[in-house]
């Protein structure tokens, strides 16, 4: 009970002060066949630090890190370094236990590295404003799509074939809940131009990926001239942020919206949350926009500071009118990522950008020489996809044995959908060339 | 009555020390720090990478023609721009974060440290199943702590945070209406008024139509509204109702609500956000709950960051659990733990994927660390400490503030501006707090009480630090009651004075950007 303050005295005193019995009292309202005697059964009592510690440190140790050996998948979350420095910030007692900034003179902390965040995501997507973080990268592209019909007054929208798929799942949720048609397109490893042909009078938008979930890295500027050309916006999709340092951002592409996910920058895998949405859009969209908002303004003595703004879009005011019902954001995960971003700098990002890319050149060469392997993906940044002459899954259970992770089989993505025989995989900075090494040797000894 | 334990002056004529001006910005030991773009260069960086080879290009020409002109700040900088920064913040390890409804208690750090192995913060959701056994056995663990104190069935684990909870278990109504064949026609959606913002925009985001229904004189359901709507029942969906209440009242004719709507054909959304103040004493699957979310961060202090990240596990009741989204995970005859994510095959009822992975792991983690430290009775005590720590509140200010509504309270004792001289607000009050030291409480919220003041202390509070807050309190009360125009100033001590919320949603500015040089002076 080492959390609890309270003495016994302490407990008996302030019942005085309030004049009640015993805590039985405050519960009087509840109902008599659902009132509890003693405590919840089947649950064990508290234990020591000590006792959890071990547990906990026991079912880790069951899992294997992706830093203990070759390591290879991507499809949707990166293994990048993340500094030190990084997790020293978000530790910081004043980041990691604080509130939403509903108070802004005691939280300009948080919002100052929120309107930082707003605006190096801003620039990393060539965009005009970005909001102060979503859930993840998948309901950020779902929310896009919604804002889309909203914003264009339609009702349909179309995913690209090359879409992650549990994007594309995610967002025909939201858009059947409402009533929003949905139009996918066929998985096609360079099939984010078969977008612009898609486009007609009733799209709200069409909903590309690049680098796609094969690796696909596409010019989307021919489908935002589609997509305008009909009324429609074009809504972009990232789920490597480490891309932006390198491949045409979204906003040069002529995108109405990037969205994307941002674990790539601070933030480690944690078997897939919390990780942090990045949502960006033109000016003429801003009030459609879903989220949070960090703006600049000046206190009572016209000093500079910030406050959350905006909020008559939000479902604290408009209730069932609202943008959206999201009520909070990845504020700890937003500030890893613009700690990092931070560090890094426009220098490091660039660079960070190149290793990436030039790991993923020489994993796919030395993938290449393996005979019978065919590397799928035309054009990519630091993931591609690769025929196998055996059955993907085998493969990557022998690779597992030879102690190397060697990605995702295509067809846990897309299931029945023919891909048995294809993997996607990933090189990042942490990728080194006995990695590399060490997974075409093996992959020469399956095949 | 001690007064000023804090040794801060609390009278008006004492607070000028606020106008001494600083050449740098600073004062004293709190650092002034600019934003990041005014401080750091493009060159600059903090991280040392390898130099790229600069030989291998598979772009096809869609590589990055402007550079993003980001500043980089090198290490000490960076290290000094954020500690900087954090001063600038209010937090619960300072001291009460008393925001009522969004339940700001301790945060352990053992729950830090253990998501931080390499076994939970270093593995991927895609990797083989095999390798993550740990990490599957431990979801299934807290599902069973969430399903057990709760006596619900099931429990959908990848909602993200409360208000996708939320929306989980409407989705989860909305499927089942549909695999009765009524999914056009039950389309209502009841919502009390007290409801928090995001119930009326959760059922609007699923497709329904919200109807509004009132709260009585004690700050409950009216029930006789909700049998006047509901009459007509055939297009019913369901209830969203939050117990305890919004006004920190735990809903009386909760089992008859509940079954008033299931004899109308609906389901019974509960918004879980206020369980804090019954687990151990209270399940709702008792008192006819079919879906309910759980704030984890709430409940079970994960730590809330400034904003996120939250996470919304939902419970579901028997009739509710085959609609439960994708993934979950389930353990197989031969003890392995596993997956099912296609809604092609074991999950063919499932309404779908909500999100793209398996949800808020790393507060998976810090929850199931945070229960097993409390144990069963400890999360009993935990409750009933909130609980009596609320009701301290509410009688040790009831005398110099107006509590609205008769009776013992739950976990939050609620105030209304009743007490307050003609001019003095909510916000004032609120304010006020900051110069003693402490986070205000929620204002104006719920909307059902005027001038609202929702205050919740958690269980983490010592008596004696209730007592300072109280102190604090009241006399700022009295303050109100006599009309002290010093109170619309505050604050004055904080690290900035009020700020002009109007300005920044007029024009807004969402991002920094170069000021603007000023016109060369044309030569003569």
């Amino acid at each position: 009970m080492r959390y609890l303050p309270l003495t016994a005295d302490d407990r008996a005193e302030m019942l005085k002060t309030i004049g009640a019995k015993s805590v039985d009292d405050f519960y009087a309202d509840v109902p008599e066949a659902a009132r509890l005697n003693g405590t919840v059964e089947g649950l064990p009592d508290h234990q020591g630090e000590l006792a959890v510690e071990r547990h906990m440190s026991n079912l880790a140790a069951k899992n294997r890190a992706a830093s203990s050996g070759p390591f290879f998948v991507g499809a949707g979350a990166y293994k990048h370094h993340v500094p030190a420095t990084v997790d020293m910030v978000i530790q910081r007692s004043e980041f990691l236990t604080t509130y939403t900034p509903y108070q802004p003179e005691i939280a300009q902390g948080t919002l100052q590295t929120l309107f930082e965040f707003q605006t190096q995501v801003a620039a990393l997507t060539a965009m005009d404003v970005a909001n102060a973080s979503m859930y993840d990268g998948s309901t950020a592209c779902a929310e896009a799509a919604v804002m889309a019909t909203r914003a264009t007054r339609r009702k349909k929208v179309v995913l690209s074939g090359g879409l992650h798929p549990h994007y594309a799942a995610a967002t025909k949720l939201l858009c059947e809940a409402q009533g929003i048609e949905v139009v996918q397109l066929e998985h096609a490893i360079d099939g984010e131009l078969a977008l612009a042909d898609a486009v007609d009078d009733a799209t709200a938008c069409v909903i590309g990926q690049s680098p796609n979930t094969f690796g696909t890295v596409t010019d989307l500027s021919p489908v935002a001239e589609a997509a305008h050309g009909k009324g429609a916006l074009l809504v972009s999709v990232f789920t490597e942020a480490v891309s932006l340092g390198l491949v045409t951002p979204p906003g040069e592409m002529g995108a109405d919206i990037a969205v994307g996910e941002g674990q790539s920058i601070g933030n480690g895998l944690n078997f897939g949350g919390p990780y942090v949405g990045l949502f960006a859009c033109t000016q003429k969209l801003v009030r459609q926009m879903p989220g949070r908002l960090c703006g600049e303004t000046v206190d009572a003595e016209g000093k500079r500071g910030f406050v959350l703004t905006l909020s008559t879009r939000e479902q604290h005011i408009r209730r069932d009118k609202a943008t959206s019902n999201i009520c909070t954001n990845s504020g700890l995960c937003a500030l890893a990522f613009t700690a990092h971003m931070t560090l890094l700098g426009g220098k490091g990002m660039e660079q960070l950008a190149v290793l990436n890319h030039e790991a993923a050149c020489d994993l796919a060469d030395a993938l290449a020489g393996v005979p019978g392997v065919e590397i799928l993906t035309p054009r990519f940044f630091n993931e591609f996809a690769f025929r196998t002459p055996v059955n993907a899954e085998a493969v990557l259970a022998m690779l597992d044995e030879a102690g190397i992770v060697g990605g995702v089989r295509a067809s846990r993505l897309f299931p029945g959908d023919h891909l048995g025989d294809v993997i996607l995989c990933a090189a990042t900075e942490c990728t080194t060339p006995e990695d590399i090494a060490a997974y075409a040797a093996a992959l020469k000894e399956i095949i | 009555m001690t007064m000023n334990t804090q040794g801060r002056p609390t009278a008006p004529e004492s607070v000028s020390m606020s106008s001494i001006e600083t050449v740098s910005g600073s004062r004293g030991l709190l650092q002034h720090e600019d934003l990041l773009f005014e401080i750091g260069t493009s060159e600059t960086t903090g991280v040392d990478l390898p130099a790229p080879k600069g030989t291998k290009n598979r772009l096809g020409g869609v590589a990055r023609k402007q550079p993003t002109g980001l500043p980089g700040l090198s290490e000490p900088q960076a290290v000094r721009h954020y500690m900087r920064l954090s001063q600038k913040n209010y937090a619960i390890d300072l001291g009460l974060f008393p925001l009522g409804s969004c339940t700001m208690k301790h945060n352990p750090r053992l729950n830090e440290k253990v998501a931080r192995l390499p076994g939970f913060g270093d593995i991927h959701p895609l990797q083989p199943q095999a390798t993550v056994q740990g990490a599957l056995e431990l979801i299934d663990e807290l599902a069973m702590w969430l399903k057990t104190l709760t006596n619900m069935p099931a429990v959908a684990m990848s909602p993200k945070a409360g208000a996708h909870g939320e929306f989980c278990g409407m989705m989860a109504i909305r499927q089942a209406l549909i695999a009765r064949g009524e999914g056009e026609t039950r389309k209502r959606v009841l919502v009390p008024e007290s409801a928090h913002g995001t119930n009326p925009a959760t059922a609007a985001q699923c497709g329904f139509i919200v109807d509004e229904i009132k709260a009585n004189k004690r700050g409950r359901v009216d029930m006789d509204d909700l049998k006047a709507k509901l009459e007509k029942p055939d297009d019913i969906a369901g209830i969203m109702l939050t117990n305890p209440n919004t006004c920190g009242l735990f809903e009386t004719d909760i089992k008859e609500i509940a079954d008033l709507i299931h004899a109308a054909g609906g389901y019974f959304y509960c918004d879980g956000a206020n369980f804090n103040a019954i687990v151990g004493r209270v399940r709702p699957g008792d008192l006819g709950v079919d879906a309910m979310h759980i704030n984890l961060h709430k409940t079970f202090s994960t730590p809330h960051g400034g904003g996120g990240p939250g996470s919304g596990p939902t419970v579901l009741s028997e009739a509710l659990a085959p609609y439960a989204p994708v993934p979950f995970v389930v353990k197989d005859a031969d003890g392995m733990y596993r997956l099912v994510e296609d809604i092609e095959g074991d999950a063919s009822e499932s309404f779908g994927r909500m999100v793209a992975f398996h949800g808020q792991m790393g507060m998976f983690v810090r929850a199931l660390t945070y229960i097993l430290s409390h144990g069963a009775d400890g999360l009993k005590q935990a409750s009933e400490d909130a609980v009596l720590n609320a009701n301290y509140i509410q009688a040790r200010l009831k005398s110099v503030m107006t509590a609205p509504f008769e009776g013992y309270c739950m976990h939050e004792a609620l105030f209304s501006d009743a007490f307050t001289a003609e001019g003095i607000e909510t916000i004032d009050i609120a304010k006020a707090l900051i110069d003693e030291g402490y986070h205000p409480m929620t204002m104006y919220f719920p909307l059902v009480v005027h001038g609202a003041m929702l205050i919740e202390p958690t269980e983490s509070e010592s008596k004696a630090e209730l007592d300072r807050f109280c102190d604090a309190l009241e006399s700022i009360a009295r303050r109100a009651a006599q009309g002290d125009e010093a109170l619309k100033g505050a604050p004055y001590l904080a690290p900035m004075r009020r700020l002009d919320e109007t300005k920044a949603a007029r024009k807004p500015v969402l991002k920094w950007a170069e000021p603007e040089l000023a016109p060369p002076v044309a030569a003569e």
